[in-house]
């Protein structure tokens, strides 16, 4: 087997001697649909903070390994938006879209890492900005197309349905190309018939050659897409495994349901 | 030394007024996130109101302590007052807004304030009445600490006594400590918070117009300005000793008005507000958490 | 019309507010002469004044609720507002322009020096507040020292040209780059802050700045000032006060074109786009790959170069320059004029500026209430109309329909 995409060593958080996460170790392997679950408070939404740079772990490494066979990357320190460059995009638990910007301009700024026209060439429009303007937006519009948002390209992110502000941060995030996708409960919130389209949305996504890997409540979408799964309690991993392996452990079990569950 | 003495004095009366103006910003900051800019010109509209109401009574010739009192009263009263209608004006319809357009809000309250002051009383530097005459005890120290010093610094302390006790003790006090640290959930557990808030206002309000009065009968002179630099240098102060802490605004107003003082007495008073910007620009670029203050995260 | 609920609350607030007053406005002591005036009329404008401002609100709060409930029924779709429709379509914007063009070419001939010498200082806050609408309205950074800027412009220029004779037009770069200078500089430390406290941080610098050249006499001759600045000259020629005035007008003319050229295509760009994200949200900004710290300080920068080059331009129309000019109150008016057009929004600044700044100077009696308005207009604009009177709009893009494209 290749080497993982995202592999995680040993990775720690404490919050003023709090430890939010403890040594957790972590796989994602091309092509995979990876699932991090555990009861709230868990340590999950941190531990996408610190794999992704807005928190600096306490300890730990994280390494992204670029499926084309490039050289493997060191995570630890980099800025948000380093990760971001180096092909590891996320969403957020609580939808963070740029409110007061039109769909369209949302996913356009996802391009923005993979452009690099400045001030010169804004002001003077050259051929290259031009160009890159064009692709932009043709890029960004048949992301739009992919998770179903084609016909609100200019409505303000504020203005649309819960649901589709959902697969807007996923629009989002692809658009930076990246290899590896972290979603923060993508289906939170979402009704049956929007949690199967999720379902269907993911899917194509890593079809597409994408590896993901998700935090998710929702057991019936975590137990139909998930390869693997990891459970997290006290910030701490309590098993690992197939759906089925996981969902028969008693750990997890005992994590979901309370200590006194023979009793 | 004497001339040590001298400045250490002097910067102890500068820090305590710092104090009293920093707590209204420190206890306002921590309950709602907001710098209240107009904050500055409450102190001011403090001094203008006890100036008036001092040289009105004067002229119909009251004794000195009704003087003190009344004018002292009417300072605290006002000022609370227009604390109070700021806030429920200016800040109340904006606390679900972005925090710039509250900020803005606070900037524009400011600016009209003063504005005020200079349209309906004067734009000249006005004599403001002694109030606080030299006492007979204090005359061997005269040449290096005078009366009002002392006055200040007791009236300082006991006010900060008192605030300390309300908060720590008072129904209200828990309440405000509440809503600082957990607004909604203060909300659910049936405290009022729109009325925590606004006694957040009218105590710092009231607190800021008694230093206004002290000063301004210690330095003698007043005019619709005072306010800004005040301003901006007790909320250096609620910086320097962490914003949000009480006790911050205490240490972070006295060290900032030694360092003052001590920086104009022997360095030069060319630059005396200079110091003062030069500091809060550093802390905030150093240690934004201040001295006392904590630093926090940024919830994702 | 007004309940007698609601009648009776505005009569609670007006006297209210005549208490509030009362020892300011109806007290007028002189300490000296040892009088006092009672202006009890001032009680009665109060009074009077509040209570009909409360009846005000409270039409407005109920205008808009109605609204709400007639979207909320998806009733009517509202029209959009003229001026937008005039923004958004090129076949009427452009005519639109080029007439505004023209009429500002002739209104120099038309009407006194002395007009066109207002319009000079007009078209200067335009530019001033397009270059802070940089700042503030795209990047969302609260900027309360912009005024530091336009003095590094002003204090470059009026110090070349008194030390070294050095000529406008090369002043004009200098002054734009040393107060590019001085942003990347400023911003390099403080761009990291929270946005209360970059506020706090910038209104201290703009107020060092001033008190360094109140205090630094060798350097900037003090309190004083520096006079004798040259206009600019045309080809080097020295030009008559009139012709001067006039040249500066078409260089401002100019020089407010440009601007808008520049920011116009910045605003959809690529880092355009980057700013206005960074205002929405920092965090998923940088989530989404974009370099903060770079983004805000080419925000900083471009806005800090725009005041340079007004101050050179304010030094050279002047001739005259002091510290007095640098106030922080300054720096409040030019925020004042973003905030009223419309943050981001380009057409809004320029009225905001032609607003704020003409009206005082043709309305004489109420200049004395010009600062007071100004405070004014900030409360009222974030309460009311926080998105400004011509509310920035986000450019459209349009597809055609791909047969791929039908699937939702």
């Amino acid at each position: 087997m290749s080497r993982p995409v995202l592999q995680v060593d040993k990775l720690s958080m404490e919050f003023g001697g709090i430890r939010a996460m403890c040594e957790l170790d972590l796989e994602v392997h091309k092509g995979q649909i990876v699932a991090l679950i555990g009861p709230n408070g868990a340590g999950k939404t941190t531990f996408f903070n610190c794999v992704t740079g807005i928190y600096r772990p306490t300890g730990g490494n994280v390494f992204l390994n670029p499926p084309n066979g490039a050289k493997p990357i060191r995570l630890n320190g980099l800025k948000p938006n380093q990760v971001t460059e180096k092909g590891m995009a996320r969403t957020f638990q609580n939808i963070r879209l740029f409110q007061k910007m039109t769909v369209l301009e949302n996913v356009m700024i996802g391009r923005h890492c993979r452009t690099s026209s400045y001030i010169f060439g804004a002001v003077f429009r050259t051929r290259s900005t031009l160009r890159e303007e064009r692709e932009t937006v043709e890029k960004s519009h048949l992301i739009l197309q992919k998770v179903g948002l084609a016909n609100a390209v200019n409505e303000l992110a504020e203005n649309l349905p819960y649901g589709a502000q959902r697969r807007l941060e996923i629009a989002r995030a692809l658009a930076t190309e990246p290899f590896l996708l972290l979603l923060d409960e993508p289906a939170a919130g979402m009704n049956p018939q929007e949690t199967q389209e999720l379902d269907e949305l993911i899917n194509r996504i890593r079809d597409e050659g994408h590896s993901i890997l998700l935090i998710e409540h929702d057991m019936k979408l975590v137990m139909s897409l998930s390869d693997k799964i990891y459970v997290v309690d006290y910030g701490r991993k309590i098993a690992e495994g197939s759906p089925r392996e996981v969902s028969s452990d008693p750990a997890v079990i005992k994590a979901y349901l309370g200590e006194d569950i023979d009793a | 030394m004497e001339y040590f003495i001298e400045l250490f004095f002097s910067g102890l009366t500068r820090g305590s007024i710092y104090a009293l103006i920093a707590l209204g910003y420190t206890m306002v900051y921590g309950i709602i996130g907001l710098i209240n800019f107009a904050h500055g010109e409450i102190y001011m509209i403090g001094a203008f109101t006890s100036f008036v109401v001092a040289t009105v009574l004067s002229i119909y010739g009251f004794p000195l302590l009704s003087i003190i009192v009344l004018a002292g009263l009417a300072a605290a009263v006002w000022s609370a007052s227009y604390g109070y209608t700021i806030e429920k004006i200016a800040y109340r319809p904006l606390r679900q807004a972005p925090r710039l357009s509250a900020l803005i809000s606070a900037i524009g309250m400011s600016i009209f304030l003063q504005n005020y002051v200079l349209l309906a009383q004067s734009s000249d530097f006005q004599p403001f009445p002694e109030l606080i005459p030299d006492f007979d005890f204090m005359e061997p120290y005269a040449h290096f600490v005078g009366s009002s010093d002392v006055v200040i610094l007791f009236t300082t302390a006991l006010a900060m006594a008192g605030l300390t006790l309300l908060i720590k003790f008072s129904r209200m006090g828990k309440a405000m400590r509440a809503t600082a640290q957990d607004r909604t959930m203060a909300m659910l557990v049936g405290i009022d918070v729109n009325r925590v808030i606004s006694l957040t206002f009218v105590i710092g309000s009231a607190l800021a117009a008694i230093g206004g009065m002290l000063i301004a009968s210690h330095i003698g002179q007043i005019n619709f300005f005072i306010g800004f630099i005040a301003g901006i240098k007790a909320f250096t102060a609620a910086v320097l000793g962490g914003i949000g802490s009480i006790p911050g605004a205490v240490l972070g107003g006295f060290v900032l008005g030694l360092t003052e003082s001590f920086a104009t007495g022997y360095v030069s008073s060319d630059y005396e507000d200079v110091f003062a910007f030069s500091l809060l620009v550093l802390i905030l670029i150093f240690k934004p958490a201040g001295l006392l203050g904590r630093e926090e995260a940024e919830k994702v | 019309m007004f309940s007698f609920e609601q009648l009776k609350k505005s009569l609670l607030v007006s006297l209210w507010f005549a208490f509030l007053t009362f020892p300011l406005l109806v007290i007028k002591v002189d300490p000296i002469e040892r009088t006092v005036l009672w202006r009890w009329e001032n009680m009665a404008f109060v009074a009077i004044g509040s209570f009909l401002i409360s009846l005000l609100v409270h039409v407005f709060y109920k205008q808009q609720e109605r609204r709400r409930v007639r979207r909320a029924a998806g009733g009517i779709v509202e029209s959009e507002p003229l001026i937008q429709v005039i923004l958004k379509e090129p076949k009427y914007l452009y005519p639109m322009s080029i007439a505004v063009l023209l009429c500002s070419l002739v209104f120099p001939h038309l009407f006194s020096t002395y007009q066109t010498n207002i319009l000079i200082t007009a078209l200067m806050y335009v530019m001033l507040g397009l270059g802070l609408n940089i700042v503030v309205g795209l990047a969302g950074l609260l900027d309360l020292g912009y005024v530091a800027f336009y003095a590094v412009g002003a204090y470059s220029y009026a110090l070349l040209n008194y030390h070294f004779d050095v000529s406008f037009w090369i002043a004009l770069p200098i002054g734009a780059l040393l107060a590019a200078m001085f942003g990347v500089l400023l911003g390099f430390p403080v761009l990291r802050l929270r946005g209360d406290y970059l506020a706090i941080v910038t209104l201290g610098f703009g107020e060092i700045i001033r008190l360094i050249l109140e205090n630094w006499n060798e350097f900037s001759q003090g309190p004083s000032g520096i006079s004798n600045i040259s206009r600019p000259g045309f080809f080097g020629m020295e030009l008559s006060l009139d012709s001067a005035i006039l040249y500066l007008y078409y260089i401002m003319i100019a020089m407010v074109v440009f601007t808008i050229f520049v920011v116009n295509r910045l605003q959809d760009s690529r880092i355009g786009r980057a700013w206005v994200a960074l205002r929405e949200d920092e965090i998923a900004c940088q989530a989404m790959g974009i370099d903060k710290r770079k983004t805000k300080l080419t925000a900083f920068a471009l806005g800090a170069t725009w005041a340079g080059m007004v101050g050179v331009i304010f030094a050279a129309k002047t001739t005259f320059i002091n510290p007095a000019s640098f106030t922080f109150l300054e720096s409040a008016i030019i925020l004042c004029i973003v905030v009223l057009g419309g943050m981001g929004s380009i057409f809004g600044v320029i009225v905001g500026a032609l607003v704020l700044i003409l009206l005082p100077e043709y309305l004489r009696a109420l200049s004395d209430y010009r600062m007071l308005a100004f405070g004014a207009v900030l409360v009222t604009m974030m309460i009311f109309r926080p998105q400004g009177v011509v509310a920035n709009i986000r450019r459209s893009y349009q597809f055609k329909p791909k047969p791929e494209s039908e699937g939702r």
